[in-house]
Formats: structure tokens, sequence, C-alpha cells
């Protein structure tokens, strides 16, 4: 596994383009910039990619994105799409061709689920026929059960759930281009997380090209190709990958709004799914305890991982200490250390797993199945194998203290096996 | 002490049918130049935010003209055709109905306007489909009131209306001269009962009209 | 003689001033009738607007009643309640007269009034920011103190309000009285019609019209005058809310639930 991000095969997307494009507004106080003005902005953002507009509050960045779907008419300049100047595009034929997510989703209250989602496709005509399946198709793909959720209300939905039908809906028409402002910003970070590495993982089937907006800084860094950073006046401080970000930055400016911790958030960069993972030993729910002991006396794995049916993890067990007769079930199990995906950053798991001050943590797929351990070692191992990835030395520091004084019971993967 | 007359109301059923009708007519009429008048005004508001403070000063205006006042100067012109009755019912619904329009349309929520301006409505199917249907609980509240309260103006009409306009109020009316007492309460009780049924049925329409609220309702 | 000259002639006319049938005593008539008719309202309405207010609870029945109350035509009111009127007057020794002219209307305008304030009352109260109630319960202050000190001067505005559109609704109604021979502004009107006496009639009108707008004027003023230094004055725009919030059928606690 490389350091890149998946390069999908064909790009559906297309370039967008910024031909020194200025918003001019009347500023609060003389001779300052106005808020959210943007000078004289030229930039490209290539077809199928995710690029990041990240910078403080009143930058331009909204300002920006919004002339692209010409709810703001800029003052000057020109933006391509594919290469066709926007201006000259029949607006509402334009935005019925850009998908658009926003943080309060702005879904229609009135309407249905499936009639919000379908809304673009209604707009353009498509046969009811063809609107239904598609609107099956999208809820699927962002995970909401079509039957459970196609009839109910925006209203009766969680946050979470409602910024899915969102992006759901911004992709009914399949268009080339999306623009997303803020769209994660309004459900809490657990939430956040679950949807950014769902929404990556869309991309890497879809391949649009994403305009997106963001004042999280690490959220730019997780989720762009192209992060360009900016200031007040729309200006571009930095535009690069994130990585270069990182490890070059331009100005202090952009020093300072990357972070004292540059360092840590080099571990962004990199995911779960980069780290060769650690097999886990398993056993399974309706196993005999006897069964499971002899194995584990057998291999040396004393600690192993309670599995249901599925091969959803339960929680951990000390093989050492089955005694008694009879079926292992879900009370035999402690509780388990953090559960990752393979798109969490290594970034948020290293905290993860030094928050619990435990050695590793259990990788699962989509549907909750585990597919391996993430151990620090592993970790540490793999950012030491390049000498452009080094580790900062706190977080070696963290790392060391906690291999050598793991809290949780359950500190496997280390030493009792060698990395599969 | 009251005496009623059954019998009375028995032989006469086609005249409470007709007076009925008649209520009803001078109900529906103003109610729909009313509504009319009011949803124009309304959407001048979302373009023009500058006129609804003189807009609702003016129908505020309207609505402080006593209602028998407004009938009485309106016959001397209008003689006792229904014009002298609908001008004035029609310029009553107009305060209620403009300001709880107005209200209605701009508790669309912004972001709910954005994004469907974002994703190509135009201003007209915009309005029709997203910001008209989400502003109808307020606008249907008004419209009760207003409606309940032109019934009650209509019996009103019938003090100056003679034996040509006033619905189930000539009842009352004619009973009053003519000391009959059942016509009175014919009339009386007729009238408020068509207001309860009238308040009913909108109610009833409200909620066919936004299955979305009772959705919410159900789930919280 | 065209109308307004008639008008004229009726208004210039020293005798129209003077005696029981006169303007000074017509005025005093309709303004005791009104006065006393949204007092009475709101000896029942304000106990029970703050209570529901202030607690929260009973705001559907609340609502409900005053929806009942609204859709009720004064004139079947008056005219149900004058046979009533009649009997009961009789054999308590009370003056039939007054049973006749003054009861019915009385009652009619009463059960008005009490809608409007009954809304506006638990609106105005239900309003006021939860979070300073909550720290003014947090400060020690009992639930009567919080309704005095921190409820009612915040909500006045709104209770205000709610005066206004009775006491205008009453005015403009009150002139049914004259139906039955009562007393007020509205005797101008039937008795010019009876009469055929086209500047009595016109003048009736006037003078309603002018005392519904001036009182509703004042009520506005007085209105503006008890809003707290903080909150804006009403303009075009509040009364837009304002009125929608008593217009409608729930108050804005009820609508964002």
């Amino acid at each position: 596994m490389g350091d890149e991000r998946v390069t999908p095969a064909t790009s559906r997307g297309a370039t967008i383009e910024f031909d020194h494009v200025s918003k001019r507004y009347a500023p609060a106080t003389r001779g300052a910039t106005a808020q959210g003005a943007v000078e004289d902005l030229t930039l490209t953002v290539p077809a199928g990619r995710i690029c990041v507009l990240v910078g403080p509050s009143g930058c331009g960045k909204t300002t920006t994105l919004k002339m692209v779907n010409r709810l703001i008419e800029p003052s000057d300049g020109r933006i391509l799409i594919d290469g066709q100047d926007i201006g000259s595009r029949d607006v509402t034929e334009l935005r019925r061709s850009i998908g658009y997510v926003i943080q309060q989703t702005g879904l229609f209250p009135h309407q249905t689920i499936a009639q919000n989602v379908a809304t673009v496709p209604r707009l353009l005509g498509w046969a009811e026929a063809r609107q239904r399946s598609r609107t099956d198709e999208l809820l699927a793909l962002v995970g909401l059960e079509p039957g459970r959720y196609r009839e109910r209300y925006p209203s009766q939905l969680s946050g979470g759930e409602r910024q899915r039908v969102g992006v759901a809906r911004a992709l009914a028409a399949d268009p080339p281009v999306m623009l997303m402002d803020e769209p994660f910003g309004a459900v809490d970070p657990i939430v956040r997380e679950r949807l950014q590495n769902e929404f990556l993982r869309l991309q890497e089937g879809l391949a649009k090209t994403i305009l997106f907006v963001t004042h999280d800084i690490d959220e730019a860094i997780k989720m762009g190709d192209l992060v360009v950073v900016m200031e007040q006046g729309g200006r571009i401080a930095q535009a690069g990958a994130p990585a270069d970000l990182l490890a070059q930055p331009a100005s202090e400016y952009v020093a300072r709004f990357v972070g004292a911790d540059r360092g840590l958030k080099r571990l962004s960069l990199y995911r779960v799914a980069d780290v060769t993972l650690v097999e886990a030993p398993l056993a399974r729910a309706g196993e005999a305890r006897q069964d499971v002991r002899a194995r584990a006396e057998r291999t040396g794995d004393r600690h192993v991982l309670l599995v249901d049916a599925l091969d959803r993890p339960l929680g951990w067990l000390d093989a050492f200490d089955l005694r008694s007769d009879g079926l292992l079930g879900e009370p035999d199990a402690d509780p388990m250390s953090p559960l990752l995906d393979r798109r969490t950053t290594l970034k948020d798991a290293t905290s993860l797993l030094l928050d619990e001050e435990v050695r590793s943590g259990i990788v699962v797929d989509r549907n909750g199945r585990v597919l391996g351990l993430l151990t620090l070692e592993a970790v540490m191992g793999f950012m030491r194998d390049d000498r452009s990835r080094d580790v900062p030395p706190d977080i070696a520091d963290a790392v060391a203290e906690v291999l050598a004084h793991p809290a949780g019971a359950h500190d496997h993967g280390g030493d009792d096996t060698e990395p599969a | 002490m009251i005496e009623i007359r059954w019998d009375w109301i028995g032989e006469h059923l086609d005249d409470v049918a007709d007076k009925t009708w008649q209520h009803l007519q001078l109900l529906v009429i103003p109610m729909l130049a009313g509504f009319l008048i009011a949803l124009l005004l309304g959407v001048l508001a979302l373009r023009r935010p500058g006129t609804v403070g003189p807009v609702t000063a003016i129908t505020g205006l309207l609505y402080t003209i006593p209602s028998l006042a407004a009938f009485a100067v309106l016959r001397p012109i209008f003689g006792l055709s229904l014009a002298t009755a609908i001008i004035p019912l029609t310029a009553y619904t107009l305060l209620i109905l403009y300001v709880n329009t107005v209200a209605g349309l701009r508790s669309v929520p912004a972001e709910v306007n954005e994004a469907a301006t974002a994703m190509g409505y135009s201003s007209a199917s915009r309005f029709w489909r997203v910001q008209l249907p989400l502003a109808v609980p307020l606008i249907m509240a008004g419209v009760r009131v207003a409606a309940v309260t032109t019934i009650g103006l209509v019996t009103v009409a019938s003090i100056i209306g003679g034996d040509r306009f006033g619905g189930l109020g000539q009842f009352i009316t004619e009973g009053l001269q003519t000391s009959f007492d059942t016509k009175v309460y014919l009339g009386a009780v007729g009238s408020v009962m068509l207001a309860f049924i009238v308040d009913i049925l909108l109610l009833g329409t409200q909620r066919l009209l936004t299955p979305w609220a009772r959705a919410r309702a159900l789930s919280t | 003689m065209s109308g307004l000259e008639a008008l004229l002639a009726y208004l210039t006319d020293g005798g129209a001033w003077q005696g029981s049938a006169g303007v000074p005593s017509r005025l005093v008539e309709h303004l005791v009738l009104c006065a006393l008719a949204v007092l009475t309202a709101s000896l029942v309405a304000l106990p029970l607007g703050f209570y529901i207010g202030h607690t929260g609870r009973f705001q559907v029945l609340g609502l409900n009643l005053a929806n009942i109350g609204r859709a009720i035509p004064s004139y079947a009111v008056m005219v149900m309640v004058f046979p009533v009127a009649l009997a009961a007057a009789a054999p308590i020794g009370y003056d039939p007269r007054l049973g006749l002219t003054f009861l019915p209307i009385f009652v009619a305008m009463t059960l008005l009034a009490i809608p409007p304030i009954l809304v506006a009352t638990f609106a105005g109260i239900a309003e006021v920011d939860r979070d300073v109630v909550e720290s003014s319960r947090g400060m020690g202050l009992t639930e009567r103190q919080i309704l005095r000190r921190v409820e009612l001067p915040l909500g006045l505005p709104v209770i205000i309000g709610g005066f206004r559109v009775a006491t205008l609704q009453v005015i403009a109604t009150a002139t049914l009285g004259a139906v039955l021979s009562g007393g007020g502004f509205g005797r101008f009107i039937i008795d010019g019609l009876a009469r055929r006496d086209e500047g009595m009639l016109y003048a009736g009108v006037v003078l309603v019209a002018a005392l519904a707008i001036g009182t509703d004027l004042l009520l506005a003023g007085l209105q503006r005058r008890f809003t707290p230094r903080g909150v804006r004055v009403a303009s075009g725009e509040e009364v837009v809310e304002a009125i929608g919030d008593l217009g409608s059928v729930a108050p804005p606690s009820l609508r964002r639930a």
C-alpha cells in the first residue's frame, strides 16, 4: 500500500478553472477588505479530484464556492467548467448539473426523503421509474436502507442521516461537479469521522470533481487531493498536496494555519489501510471453551478476540483463564479496544490508541467485520520505513510509554506474534 | 319563556337552505378575493420588504373600521346589491390573511431557499413548490380566523341588508323586528353552528395539506 | 343634499351635542360598555393566561377555547342572551331596561374580548426567554416573583397588543348594541337608518371609526412605551410577527416544538 490516494481508473469529473476571478463587496470600514471578498483568484481544479478550500472565516472560501453555481456572480473574471465559461450558460441548467451540499443540509421539510433525493431528476424530467430506481440506488450508496427511509420526512432523521440524504440528493443527477460547504460541520465528531470516511469511499467509485470548503485544517488534510489555504480576500497562500503543505509551508501564515503540530498532522496523511494489519487470534461465540483454551495453549496466543457469527467483534478474552466447560458467549469477553475503519487517518487512530493506553485497535470493515489489528508498533514501523515520514518526538515518547506499560489487558499483537 | 316553533322551521327548510347558501357565498367570495390580494401582496413583500410596514398599516386601518359602519356607508352607493356586503367583508380579511401570508413565507428556513435555488429551481417553481407549501401552516391559521370572523360579520350585514342579504343573520334581524323568537334563535344558533363546521373543515384541510407536520409529531 | 353636506349639517347642529341622544352622552355610553367588557374579560383571561403561559400546561386547551370563542358571531350571542336577560331581570327586581339594552351586548362583548387577551397573555409570557426564567429561578425567586418581575415586564408589549386587539374589536362591534336599543355610537347608525336621516347615519359612521382608530393609536403608543428598552420597538415587521403569532393557531413556543 502506497501513500498516494487511490487513482480511479476513469475520471468522470470535469475540470474547474478560475481565471482571475474577483468578487467585490463594500467593506465595513474604509481601507479594509470586505468580509468574504475575493481578489483575483486563479486556480485550476483537476478533474476527478477533491480540492479543499480552507481558511479562517471571511477569507472568501464560501464566496468562491458559490460563484461556481452562480449563487454569487463574480465581479470580474471567468469560471470555466470543462473549458466552458459558466457565465454563458443558462443559470438554471448550470445549477442542475452541479451537486450542492451545505452544512444545514437544506432538505425540504415538506417532502419525503425520496422526493428530496429525486429533486433534480424530477426537474430534468426523468421518468418516474427511473427516478425511483436512482433514488433507491443512491440511498443504498450512502448507507440508508431505501425501504426504511424513502417515505420518511427529514424531521424524523438524525443529523447524520440527514446529511447522508443531502449527499444522495446532490449525487442524484450524476453531476460531474460537486460543491460542498462545511457539509460535516453540524454533526458530532464521531459521526463526522464516519461520514468523511464513507464519502471518501464513495468518491473512489465516482471520481467526481469536488470543491470542498472547510475551516478545519485536519479535515482539509484528510479529504483533499489538492488543498488550497486561503487568506483574506480569497488570496491563495499556498495550494498543493497535503504532504507538501505539511512538509514545506510556503509562509508564516500557512505554517501557523496548519498548526504547530505539523509533525503529528503528518500522521493524518496516512490511513489505517496503509499499514499492514496483524491477524487477530479469533474465537467464535458458540465454540466450546475447552477447544479455545487448547488452541491458545498450542499457539501461544493468550489473548483472543471473540467474534459473533458474522465476524463482528464482541470483546477480548484471556484464553488461559477459561476454566469452566460449556460454550463461549458474550459475557466471557472484556470490553474491547477501539474500533477503527480502514480510512481512519493514522493520526486519529494513534490518538485513539494513546488515549485508551492500549497497544492495538481492532480494524473492521463497512459491515463491522474484523479485518485485523492495528498495532502501535506497526504504525511506528511504517513511519520509520520512509525517511519522509519521521515521527514527531512527542508521539514517539507516548508510544514508548504505552508499549512499556499498557493499561488495557488486551495488549496483544505486539509481543505474542509476528506481523503476518 | 322562550318559545321555539319547530313546526315553523320544518315548513321553511328551503328558506333555511337559501339563507345558508347566501351565507356561504358571502363567506367564500370575500375569502377568495382577500386571499388572492394577500397572496399578491405577500409575493411583493418577499421582493420588496419595505412594503410590509405600509401594507400592514393600511390593512390594519381597514380592519379598524367598524363593520356596521362600513356596511352603512356603502349602502347608499351600491344599494342593496351584494357588493355592499362583499367589499367590506373582503377588506376585513386582508389584515389577517396578509400578515399570516408574509409570516408564513418568511418562516421558510434560509437554507431551504438556498438549496432550492442551488439545485436549479427557477424562482417561480421555487415559490410554488417549496416556499408556498411550507408557508401553508401559518397561512391556513390566518384563513381559519378570517373565515370565522367573516361568518360573524355576515350576520351583521343583515342589519343593513334589509331582506336582501345577511345570510342566516337575516333570520335574526327579521325575527327581532317581528318579535319572533323562533327566527331569532334559528339565525343565531345556525350561524354559530356554521362557524364551527367551517372551522373544523378548515382544520381538516390544514392537516391534509401538511402531512410532514403529522409525521414529525408521530416521531417525537 | 350630498352625503358630506348632510354629515356636516348634522354635526354642526348644536342639538346633536346635547341631551341623552347627543354625541357626548353616546360617547360615554360606548366607552363605558367597552371598558366594562374588556375589564370583565381580563378578569377571566389574565389569570388563565398567566397560568398557562408560566407553567406551559394546557396550551392546546387554551388555544382551542380561544378559537371557539373567536368563532362565535357576536350578533348571535347578543340575541341569544336577550330573552335570558329578560327573564333574569324581572325576578331579581333588576331594572328590565338595563337587562334588555345593556346585558346582551355586554355579554357578547365580554366573550369577544376574552380570546385575544387570553392568547396574547399566554403567548407573551411563554415567549419570554426560558434561559432568563431559569436563571431567575436559580437565583432564588419564587414562581410568583418570576411571573411578576421577569415574565410580566418582558411579556408586556405582547399582552398590551392583545388588549389592543380586544379593545378595537369591542369598540367596533359594540355598535351592534344599538339594534336592541342599547346606547353608544351605534345608535346614530341604527336610528339614522330607521329615520332615513343621512346626516345622522354618516355621523355615526365617522364617529365610531374615529373612536376606533383613535383608541388603537393610543394603545399602540402605550404598547411602545411599555416595551422595555433593549427590546426593539414594534415596526410593521414585528407587527407581522406579533399578529401572526396571535392570529395563528399555535403560539410560537408550541410551533417550535
